[in-house]
């Protein structure tokens, strides 16, 4: 027996079943990363000097890095839309090109984050509350992207297997995965000024 | 059904299954079991408070030099109670097993929406109960800064807390998973005519309950990463500067807040409270319906209550915060909110009283648990009055009198509410009857002692005895003459866990009882009953999967031959 409207749409909610999940699984992603939001705007007013993000990171770099996220969600929504134009190459070409931008992504934040490990005297989390916060924000953040790598890439790689079997479903697991994936690169956009420019 | 034509092992079956029936059953015996050992650490607590530096029989030599419980002991026994009773107790037995076994069955879905997530969702709870309670093996002992691990106090404490912080991401993320799958159950797998209006109360409960927990849980979750980045790397989110320990400054960067941890903690543990109470209001409105034979008594109004106090629940949270100095203004707004909260809580036990007005009561085992949860809350809930004031918190505050308050609600209030709960649907569970004798027994011995553990503690409060005394108030002059109340408290606390052994015995003998085959013992309306026999169906809950037509509390309808029109019946 199945579940009902694992696939298809509810008609009075117009939803399937993961849609509605991932969606509220992102309101907790809301709260978790408002939680560290606020919690970066408590530590700011607390005292009195707090540095500038430019003072300790590579807005360049950074720059870049928004770069590829933004084009990364353009191609994650580019594979979508080919799947559902029945377009199975395509769908295969956008995923990977997404992926080397989140590949990308992580090999930038390698070399910012080595280049405060090797600064002298080495900027750590434990230097500074603005590091600190920089390094606890970024960080979950980059767990994030590490993530949707891993699930985007299974279904580049042995995951796609279901668009034989099951089209619409596999759709619909690339809808979710671009949703997630979106949102991570909202956080991004978020963390990007807060950040390196505030 | 094609599950039913293989026969499944064991382990496929009991352990790693994904019917939301066995998950709901797996976190009752889990949590009830979590329920026992919080119960049993504050045992020996008590004998502490009773007769200070006296040595603890039976267990004393497993605590110490000379069997007496050490000061450091008895601060990670009472953290962990807290942690315990609330975080692996209390919640997933309301949610996790009452919210899996039942919500479906309600609404008449063949399972939850993502039964591989709730599998994962019980197992990880599973696993960060079991990390929580390795906190005890670790040097220094378990985590032994308050269930609230306040830092800086938190900050600088021994490797329990390290524990316990790793304990609770795993159980935020285990409630994240088990919330968003009863939302998502509750919204898409309403079977046809199931109409939101036509919802019965306890899946209202369960619903907001599960918002409760997807949006108040993550902001804990990042104050334990915070926390945790401040002990493993040395980060000074909530360290002040220049702070003094044992004589010596710590060696960090200073310049945070310990007040930030508290607003995070409490903008979770506020809501919490709700999660607690909540999916007891649900228990005893469905207990209590079909026990007086009649409908509930503004079930809209029930409904409206219930999500308005689910919204409020979220702007309340600094009424734990009145001393931490943060000016009147913002007292104000927030001693406004507290009472605002009240409202609807009052709306609710009104309304659950009125219900009781002119009905034919069945005074069964789960409707006296019922009864007796509708006094204690009330109770708990006044008490919290003085609590929600700034004026009366300065004298209040972490006293006796809030530990009275909130075992009120949550001790004699939701347990109750969920000993109604099990008793009501074990003939669900299992097709077989519990013991009325033993039940009744256990109902009055557990109602008698609750009280006379926790009514005392207002009387030692207002005295002004703090809640973290190790010795009691002994050594303290404003405490004399309260202090041999301890010991009342004490006798009572043990006999209440004697008490359970009705419960226990109950629960084994009836187990051990033939079924009796009927699938609608109270002849109740909700579909749970009416369309799913004594136990359900492996796989699938529904022979057919009901229409609905009514309304759940269709009790005594004029006209009728039955004293009860089911849900699923056309009327």
């Amino acid at each position: 027996m199945d579940i009902p409207f694992n696939v298809k749409e509810r008609p009075d909610t117009g939803l399937y079943n993961g849609k509605l999940g991932i969606w509220f699984f992102l309101a907790s992603e809301v709260m978790l990363f408002g939680g560290l939001f606020s919690a970066y705007i408590f530590l700011r007013n607390g005292v009195d000097d707090w540095p500038a993000g430019t003072d300790y990171l590579d807005v360049p770099l950074a720059t870049l890095n928004t770069l590829f996220l933004i084009s990364s969600s353009v191609t994650m929504v580019m594979s979508w839309a080919s799947l559902k134009l029945n377009d199975f190459k395509k769908y295969k070409l956008y995923t990977l090109i997404t992926l080397l931008f989140a590949i990308g992504f992580l090999v930038i934040k390698y070399f910012e984050y080595s280049a405060k490990f090797a600064h002298n005297p080495p900027y750590l989390p434990s230097t500074n509350n603005f590091l600190g916060i920089y390094f606890t924000m970024t960080g979950l953040h980059v767990l994030h992207i590490i993530g949707g790598i891993l699930v985007i890439g299974y279904f580049y790689g042995p995951g796609s297997k279901m668009w034989n079997s099951e089209p619409e479903r596999f759709t619909n697991r690339i809808e979710i995965v671009g949703l997630y994936w979106h949102f991570v690169d909202l956080v991004w956009i978020f963390l990007f000024p807060v950040l390196y420019l505030l | 059904m094609s599950e039913g034509h293989h026969k499944q092992s064991f382990w496929t079956k009991y352990i790693w299954s994904t019917d939301h029936k066995v998950i709901g059953i797996q976190y009752g015996i889990t949590s009830l079991i979590w329920l026992l050992f919080g119960f049993a650490l504050m045992a020996i607590m008590r004998y502490q408070l009773a007769f200070p530096g006296s040595p603890v029989p039976i267990v004393g030599n497993l605590l110490g030099e000379g069997g007496i419980l050490p000061s450091e002991m008895y601060n990670s026994l009472g953290a962990m109670h807290g942690t315990i009773m609330i975080f692996l107790g209390v919640v997933p037995l309301a949610f996790g097993a009452f919210g899996n076994y039942l919500v479906p069955l309600q609404i008449g879905a063949i399972d939850m929406a993502f039964p591989k997530l709730n599998a994962a969702s019980y197992w990880t709870y599973f696993l960060g109960s079991v990390i929580m309670v390795t906190g005890f093996f670790v040097p220094g002992g378990a985590a032994n800064s308050g269930w609230t691990s306040y830092p800086p106090l938190a900050n600088t404490a021994t490797m329990g807390q390290t524990v316990w912080l790793f304990g609770m991401i795993m159980l935020i993320t285990s409630s994240l998973l088990g919330s968003v799958n009863i939302l998502v159950t509750v919204i898409q797998l309403r079977t046809d005519g199931m109409t939101w209006m036509k919802l019965p109360i306890f899946v209202w409960t369960q619903f907001i309950t599960a918002f409760l927990l997807l949006l108040a849980f993550p902001p804990l979750e990042a104050a334990g990463v915070l926390q945790l980045m401040d002990r493993l790397v040395n980060t000074s989110f909530f360290m002040p500067s220049g702070l003094v320990v044992s004589g010596e400054v710590l060696q960090n960067a200073g310049g945070g807040s310990p007040l930030l941890w508290q607003h995070l903690f409490w903008f979770l543990a506020h809501p919490e409270v709700y999660v607690l109470i909540l999916p007891a209001f649900g228990i005893v409105t469905e207990v209590i319906a079909n026990n007086t034979r009649k409908p509930i008594k503004g079930y809209k109004s029930l409904v409206y209550a219930m999500i308005f106090l689910g919204f409020m629940s979220f702007v309340v949270w600094a009424h734990h915060m009145y001393l931490t100095g943060m000016g009147t203004t913002i007292g104000a707004f927030f001693q406004t909110t507290t009472m605002i909260i009240s409202i609807p809580s009052v709306v609710i036990l009104t309304a659950l009283l009125l219900s009781l007005w002119g009905g034919s009561i069945r005074f069964n085992t789960p409707m006296l648990f019922a009864l007796g949860f509708l006094p204690m809350f009330g109770i708990g809930g006044l008490t919290g009055l003085p609590l929600g004031l700034a004026a009366a918190d300065i004298h209040l505050h972490d006293t006796y009198y809030v530990i009275g308050h909130f075992h009120y609600v949550v001790a004699p209030g939701t347990i109750f509410a969920l000993f109604a709960g099990i008793y009501y649907w074990f003939p669900k569970i299992t097709g077989k009857r519990t013991n009325e004798t033993l039940g009744k027994l256990h109902f009055f011995s557990s109602f008698l002692c609750m009280n006379g553990v926790f009514m005392p503690m207002f009387v030692t409060g207002l005295a002004g005895v703090s809640r973290r005394l190790w010795d009691g108030g002994e050594s303290y002059a404003h405490a004399a003459g309260v202090f041999q109340l301890n010991e009342l408290m004490s006798i009572s606390a043990w006999l209440l866990g004697i008490a359970q052994l009705f419960f226990i015995v109950n629960m084994i003998i009836s187990l051990r009882s033939k079924k009796t085959g009927e699938a609608n013992p109270w002849n109740a309306t909700t579909i749970d009953w009416t369309d799913t026999t004594s136990p359900p169906l492996g796989h699938g809950n529904f022979e057919k999967v009901p229409t609905v037509y009514n309304g759940p509390y269709e009790y005594s309808v004029p006209g009728l031959k039955k004293d009860f029109l089911p849900q699923s019946e056309k009327g």
